[in-house]
């Protein structure tokens, strides 16, 4: 299959590139941008007048509700929504119901993403178990079944001491740790603390705080 | 003043025996040649040796202890020494009584050695710049910092088997930040030329700067063991996991655990060891704890001549010294 996609605005901060120009496929691989490849004739012409032509984005952080919260959405509506917008690969945090705490929840993903066929999904185990930051995950389990980090969603470790450990254990099977530096207690809120949280009487979270 | 320093008499030899760290190989090839010789004594009809006679020897333990106690003890009686063994966790420091005051207590009893075990690192050593200079002081385990009668009988175990220290790979595995046979056997092993030690823990299990103690570091079990001639395994204490050192039993197993399969990246004729008790299904199979390669049921055998040969050593009851002829 023989593609030309035509007059989009070709961004790939890899080859430093950004201008406009007609990028080739041929096979599923891209086979030249600018100029055709000699003898190209293309079965499929996309105009792309006026639109960003780049590679798959990746959106780290993406809520696919599922397990838990079907009633919102499903790995499919949201895997479909995401390559409507461009975005190929998702990563989905492991504060799901139950969590990314044990191999069997990564396979159980996996296999609803894969059945949907849309944007690919990776998910995040968890660093502690339950999310609860006493305890560590199985994070060695976790990353021989696939995860390709930890977190603990959008909760804070609050003991320190457990936050310390967690991470000296992710090092030593190098995996990557998303954390969230909110301070529980002072995290609380709906809306950047300012006039307009105060206008619209929402609770405020308080933005510039001194570093402990 | 080091633990080092008073535990060497003016002429360099052993007057205590608090740990391996800054030994001469001399000390210690004298403390595995002397238990060499001592070996046989268990074998005989009579199994006692009149060198200790009418001496006394009393084990203070503050810290429960099953093989290291009775192997003292065994050690101190086929000597012929008078042996008391006093279970402090039970006794009265529980009502109060400081360390020290105990110490004098027992000293009043005109003892000739104590034997001490206590959950605090410098334990030993606080103890030998306490007592009247004629008594000497072994130390059975303090704390996290040394467990040097321990490290004496593995490295006696390795010497009878494989005795070529400097083309030796051994690697040491588990709790390394708890554990004082970790530090001793570092020591010895060091002391002895190993050409190759390495550690295998995840990060949680280790200690700081511990590449400064001469090991190679590895996080893979897989990595580490490779061609390696001696595997210590470590025991894992259960409330690990609490510390959040751990995730589970089962994950440390999976990753950490000595099985048959892994046991085979190791040199074909690897032996392993550990310093007991052991916890099997979570440090060790059972098929590999009680497999052929397993010497861990030796380490404690030896460990009765290895002790009698510390105890007649600090009582000066040896032909030779390492000071003597340095």
């Amino acid at each position: 299959m023989r593609i030309v996609i035509q007059g989009g605005r070709v961004i790939d901060p890899t080859h430093r590139t950004d201008r406009v120009a007609d990028l080739f496929i041929a096979d599923d691989k891209i086979a030249s941008l600018g100029q055709a490849p000699a003898g190209f004739i293309p079965e499929q012409v996309i105009d792309a007048r006026r639109q960003v032509v780049c590679p798959g984005l990746i959106d780290l952080c993406a809520r696919l509700r599922e397990p838990g919260q079907e009633y919102k959405a499903t790995i499919a509506s949201e895997t479909a929504a995401a390559a409507g917008g461009g975005i190929t690969t998702l990563v989905c945090p492991p504060d799901t119901d139950p969590p990314i705490d044990e191999p069997a929840v990564i396979e159980w993903i996996r296999r609803r993403a894969k059945a949907a066929g849309q944007a690919r999904v990776l998910a995040l185990g968890a660093l502690t178990h339950r999310l609860r930051g006493e305890r560590l995950a199985e994070m060695a389990a976790l990353k021989e079944s696939g995860c390709v980090g930890v977190s603990d969603g959008g909760r804070p470790i609050v003991n320190t001491r457990v936050l310390r450990r967690a991470l000296e254990y992710a090092a030593t099977f190098n995996l990557t740790v998303f954390l969230t530096p909110v301070d529980p207690e002072l995290g609380h809120g709906l809306a950047h603390e300012g006039q307009v949280a105060t206008r619209m009487g929402l609770p405020g979270v308080r933005l510039r705080r001194k570093p402990a | 003043m080091s633990a080092l320093s008073i535990q060497l008499d003016p002429q360099g030899r052993l007057r205590h025996f608090l740990t391996v760290e800054g030994l001469t190989r001399r000390h210690l090839t004298d403390i595995l040649d002397t238990a060499e010789s001592l070996h046989g004594v268990a074998e005989r009809r009579v199994k006692k040796l009149p060198t200790l006679h009418g001496k006394t020897v009393v084990n203070l333990f503050f810290e429960a202890s099953t093989r290291t106690r009775t192997t003292f003890e065994l050690a101190a009686k086929r000597l012929s020494a008078d042996v008391l063994t006093l279970n402090i966790a039970t006794s009265s420091a529980v009502k109060g009584e400081s360390l020290l005051d105990t110490l004098r207590n027992i000293e009043a009893m005109q003892c000739d050695m104590f034997v001490v075990r206590h959950q605090q690192s410098g334990a030993a050593e606080f103890i030998a710049r306490h007592v009247k200079p004629h008594i000497a002081v072994l130390n059975a385990g303090d704390g996290r910092h040394a467990h040097p009668t321990q490290a004496m009988l593995d490295v006696f175990t390795i010497r009878r088997h494989k005795p070529d220290f400097p083309n030796l790979r051994v690697a040491i595995v588990g709790d390394i930040l708890h554990s004082r046979v970790a530090r001793s056997l570092i020591h010895a092993l060091s002391i002895l030329g190993t050409g190759d030690l390495r550690v295998i823990a995840p990060r949680t299990l280790l200690p700081t700067q511990v590449e400064n103690l001469g090991v190679q570091v590895f996080h893979r079990l897989r990595e580490g063991l490779r061609d390696v001639d001696v595997v210590v395994m470590l025991r894992l204490q259960r409330e690990r996991m609490e510390g959040a050192l751990l995730p589970s039993e089962q994950e440390f197993f999976q990753q950490y655990g000595l099985t048959e399969e892994r046991l085979a990246l190791a040199h074909p004729d690897a032996m392993v060891m550990h310093p007991g008790p052991i916890n099997r299904g979570v440090e060790i199979d059972s098929r590999v704890a009680d497999g052929s390669r397993s010497v861990i049921l030796e380490q404690v055998t030896n460990g009765i001549a290895v002790r009698m040969a510390i105890m007649s050593i600090t009582l000066g009851y040896q032909a030779r010294s390492a000071g003597e002829d340095a």
